[in-house]
């Protein structure tokens, strides 16, 4: 196999990007931990994206044609770890979704079980013999998706199973779905609405409702919304000396509100410069998906950007007010060891696919 | 056929581009939103969360008494309070802290508990008004227990056991219903200001203003900088009119009895003592009062919270009755009238008796004069019906009864004078001739204050010149308060020469041995008044209540003594309550009036500094009526023993001085 693929045909303008908002990220997090008990963070993270470039390179290796063969036995595993992970699972934080391992580390199977999923969804769609999809293959499809979902929902874990949704809306869009299916799944959306509003804990209502009016609940709820929107704004246009993150005013800077701390200090024109950077990123993968040998290759990158979009998405969509407040992390900025990991291995899959489209 | 090899839709891919270029494009809209368009609105917020005003406390004013002795003052009050951002266990050293502090150790880990919902940055108050030694074990403990911490705020020092509570008033936080009136506009919730008397009446002289420093804090509201300052504006202090040592002499005169006390000096309406009894201790209310001890003051059926001297308005009775003269000379009726008393008389188809049946003897034949130095209702009822009410009303109106004497203390009452256009205003009936005979002897519908009689009979002895009375000097206010009193605030209501020499004459005979006070009388000092003893029920329910009604019920006793009789330097009204006779009430009014002259006579100040027996030198005093039992005379030298003289109260502070 190798003889076929080059170091040469690797992405490096992808990588060199996706290094600039690491780095980006890494400076922002010190910037914000710097006077806190969480400093040495962004020594961490440093560490993380050190791990990720060598897994991406890893995985890189690997034939994805061969991986997709045999990805039923990795859906079993996923389900059967998310599984575990419900009998046997640690609560922490109220939430069942790490299991403790022999050597005392903490193993978080969502993230994992989203790598799987793509590769899943792609060689389901790309199996299809169809340009269109028919009802029995819409629904195999959403339920291949909405079992592990529900699973991870139940943890609770309300941020990461919406993480999946995409995926499966990609694959969909994507494979042909059919106007009237897409429309069976907003009306079945909407008569779930009201159970799920039940169905949702305290403190995500407070946020859905903190969303509508954050001034209703100034020092709870509302407080997130309200004080990123406040550290945002202040950066002006050329940017601020970050009194709000610097000061504390900012909840999680270094986490889920990365990208308000970044568009205090930087402003207007760092901010958007970061957002023209995931752009490119974006746009890259796009065109590597474009470029792939077949069909599987391209619905795995595009499942990939997917993902990388629906996150910018609701991160950034929070951080400046349009979003309700969730944990969902900016990829490559925030701070955390599963997300830095995921995202590396995922471009791994993608450098897969591009370093073969020229075999056949 | 559709296989694997099949490229994914163009168009499709195309389009997923195009739907991430519209989000980023609506993310970019957000960034714009709020960094360019409002950004100047997020940067005044950024400065609201990071900067902080910290008030700084303006220190209330004195208050003085016209000597400019303290009455009212400061004192720095500490509280301890629990610090929460240190990474100390609370509940491990809550026993050490509970035993320094004087608390149950129960008691502190149940705040500690109870304070955990809290956010980190507020601090637990375990106690206020800690005293000196506590102040130290907190201070000597600052290493071990770091998260011990005091405050200090200044709070108001009231004098003790009640000494003029009601003149003086006291203070509280400004309610909710008080900052949505106007004249609240620019006070804050959590400022303090008088709620009642001297303290509410002048709280704008006293209350200065409050300044504020900015400080530099951080999200847990610890202060990390600090920026500029405002010094507060201290408040002003007040010298009031009164006279302690007289204010002294009053309460105690009064010890022991329900009513009040007003001494004014009818020259410029200058009030020199102010008593109220039942009376309460304001210092509860500068510590928050608990709801129960204040329901008890307020549904207390003596009234401690009132001040009697100004919203007590009760029957005259015989005080009422110079008024009458006056009237009654004015009007060329009473010179010449003489009735025979023989116990009582009938009007309009009723008797009304007179009070010397109870001593089971008769006035006889009297003139003016003996109808006042004896109190003889029946002249009076016959004067009353030969002037008719609407005459007497003029004349006790011109007086002041049924208004305000416009005093500067807050909630003062009107009192009652009926006339036949009050009784239409107010019943809708005509007023009945017959109703004015009572009226004649001080009872019926008149109702006055103490406040109001002193300063008619006051202005009556002082040849009809009436002064509004007050208790802060005119010319010490600031010029945007309103001064109590001024020049315009003189009445003079005409009375004969002959009229007024009549009348003050006769008051003097009242505290002779042919008055109704012969008992009060005050040897060497020219003393002179009117007794009064007003029912509180009619005779015939009283009769119907029987013993209940006589223990209950009883008359109230009054006085209003002035001295030297003519143009006096000192009127004093006393109200007894429950007293029945009125010369009981004249022998307090003659403690006070002792205790003025003597401080003239600079007598008290020789005898206060030695203790035990002072040398007057040859000076013979026989012993007086009113048992003043200091006097001696040995071989012509005379010496007298010096009772020890008690502290004033207002200087004595807890734990202080």
């Amino acid at each position: 196999m190798s003889r076929y693929v080059s170091y040469r045909d690797f992405d490096w303008l992808l990588i060199i990007f996706v290094l600039m908002l690491c780095g980006l990220g890494v400076m922002e997090i010190r910037s914000a931990t710097v006077h806190t008990k969480f400093a040495g963070a962004h020594i961490k993270q440093l560490y993380w994206i050190g791990g990720g470039l060598i897994g991406m390179f890893l995985i890189s290796l690997l034939n994805y044609q061969a991986l997709l063969d045999k990805v039923h036995w990795m859906y079993i595993v996923a389900v059967a770890s998310l599984m575990s992970v419900m009998i046997f699972g640690q609560k922490y934080l109220g939430a069942r979704r790490w299991i403790k391992m022999p050597g005392g580390q903490h193993f978080q199977p969502s993230e994992w079980v989203k790598l799987i999923l793509i590769l899943a969804v792609a060689k389901y769609f790309a199996d299809l013999h169809h340009r269109e999809l028919s009802w029995s293959d819409f629904i195999k499809a959403g339920a291949m998706v909405g079992v592990p979902m529900l699973m991870v929902l139940a943890q609770p874990d309300l941020g990461t199973a919406l993480t999946y949704i995409p995926i499966a809306i990609m694959g969909l869009f994507l494979g042909g779905v059919r106007a009237k299916q897409a429309l069976a799944v907003l009306l079945l959306a909407g008569l779930v609405m009201p159970l799920a509003w039940h169905k949702l804990k305290p403190y995500q209502k407070d946020r859905l409702i903190s969303f509508m009016e954050p001034e209703a609940d100034k020092q709870g709820s509302g407080y997130q919304v309200i004080q990123s929107k406040i550290a945002v704004g202040s950066g002006g246009i050329w940017g601020g000396t970050g009194t709000q993150t610097h000061l504390s005013y900012l909840p999680v800077p270094q986490t889920d509100f990365i990208f308000a701390a970044f568009a205090e200090e930087h402003g207007f024109v760092g901010a958007l410069g970061v957002l023209l950077l995931y752009f490119i990123v974006l746009m890259r993968l796009t065109q590597n998906a474009q470029t792939a040998p077949d069909r599987a290759g391209t619905f795995v990158v595009m499942g990939v950007v997917a993902v990388l979009s629906f996150h910018i998405l609701v991160n950034v969509g929070m951080v400046v007010g349009f979003m309700p407040v969730t944990g969902i992390p900016l990829p490559l900025m925030s701070y955390g060891g599963s997300s830095v990991l995921f995202m590396f291995l995922a471009l791994g899959m993608v450098m897969n696919v591009r370093m073969r489209r020229f075999v056949n | 056929m559709f296989g694997r090899d099949e490229k994914v839709s163009s168009i499709r891919l195309t389009a997923v581009q195009y739907i991430i270029l519209v989000i980023f494009m609506i993310l970019a809209y957000g960034l714009w939103r709020l960094q360019v368009m409002q950004s100047d609105f997020y940067a005044q917020l950024a400065e609201k969360n990071r900067i902080r005003n910290v008030p700084i406390l303006a220190p209330r004013g004195k208050i003085l008494d016209r000597e400019g002795r303290t009455i009212v003052d400061n004192y720095p009050s500490f509280s301890a309070l629990l610090l929460r951002d240190s990474s100390r266990d609370l509940n491990a050293d809550a026993d050490v802290i509970a035993q320094g502090l004087h608390l149950d150790a129960r008691e502190v880990r149940e705040r500690i508990r109870k304070f955990m919902s809290m956010p980190q940055y507020q601090p637990i108050f375990l106690k206020d008004d800690i005293t000196p030694d506590e102040l130290a074990f907190v201070e000597a403990h600052k290493n071990e227990l770091p998260e011990l911490d005091t405050i200090m705020a200044h709070r108001r020092l009231y004098p003790r056991n009640g000494f003029m509570a009601h003149l003086v008033g006291y203070v509280g936080e400004v309610t909710e219903t008080m900052l949505n009136q106007p004249q609240f506009e620019f006070y804050n919730p959590g400022d303090v200001v008088g709620v009642s008397g001297v303290e509410k009446q002048y709280n704008q002289v006293l209350m200065g203003q409050n300044g504020s420093r900015r400080a530099l804090v951080d999200s847990r509201g610890k202060e990390v900088g600090r920026l500029d300052e405002t010094p507060a504006v201290p408040g002003k202090q007040l010298k009031l009119t009164v006279d302690v040592d007289l204010q002294i002499a009053a309460e105690e005169a009064l010890e022991g009895k329900n009513g009040a006390i007003v001494a004014i000096d009818p020259r410029n309406g200058e009030i020199l003592a102010m008593v109220s009894r039942p009376t309460f201790d304001p210092n509860d209310f500068a510590v928050r009062i608990s709801r129960d001890e204040w329901s008890k003051l307020v549904n207390d059926d003596e009234h401690p919270l009132l001040n009697k001297a100004i919203q007590a308005q009760l029957a005259p009775g015989s005080t009422f009755k110079i008024i009458m003269s006056t009237a009654g000379l004015q009007e060329g009726i009473a010179q010449d009238m003489h009735v025979t008393c023989n116990g009582g008389a009938s009007f309009y188809g009723r008797y009304f008796k007179c009070w010397v049946v109870a001593q089971h003897r008769t006035h006889g034949v009297v003139g003016i004069s003996k109808a006042i130095y004896q109190s003889c209702d029946v002249f009076f009822y016959t004067l009353a019906e030969k002037l008719g009410i609407d005459r007497i009303a003029k004349y006790a109106t011109a007086f002041g009864l049924g208004q305000k004497t416009g005093v500067d203390l807050p909630q003062e009452v009107s009192g009652v004078m009926p006339s036949e256009e009050w009784k239409i205003r107010n019943f809708k009936q005509k007023w009945y001739a017959g109703e004015t005979i009572s009226v004649g002897i001080g009872q019926g519908a008149v109702a006055a204050t103490p406040i109001q009689l002193a300063r008619a009979i006051g202005g009556i002895a002082s040849d009809g010149v009436l002064h509004r009375p007050h208790v802060a000097f005119p010319t010490d206010l600031p010029p945007s308060i309103k001064p109590a009193s001024a020049p315009e605030d003189e009445v003079h209501v005409p009375i004969d020469p002959q009229n007024w020499e009549l009348i003050t004459d006769a008051m003097t005979v009242v505290t002779s041995p042919e008055g109704t006070a012969g008992s009060a009388h005050l040897q060497g000092i020219d003393f002179g008044g009117k007794t009064g003893s007003a029912q509180t029920i009619s005779n015939s329910l009283k009769a119907k209540l029987g013993n209940f009604g006589k223990a209950n019920y009883k008359d109230n006793a009054w006085f209003v003594g002035v001295t030297p009789r003519r143009n006096p330097e000192l009127v004093v009204c006393v109200l007894f309550e429950g007293g029945e006779h009125g010369q009981f009430a004249a022998r307090v009014a003659a403690q006070v009036v002792k205790a003025y002259v003597e401080k003239q006579r600079r007598q008290p100040t020789k005898m206060a500094k030695d203790a035990g027996k002072v040398d007057v030198g040859a000076i013979w005093s026989a012993p007086d009526d009113d048992g003043d039992k200091n006097n001696g005379l040995q071989a012509g030298h005379f010496f007298l023993d010096v009772p020890k003289k008690p502290l004033p109260l207002a200087a004595a502070a807890p734990g202080l001085q």
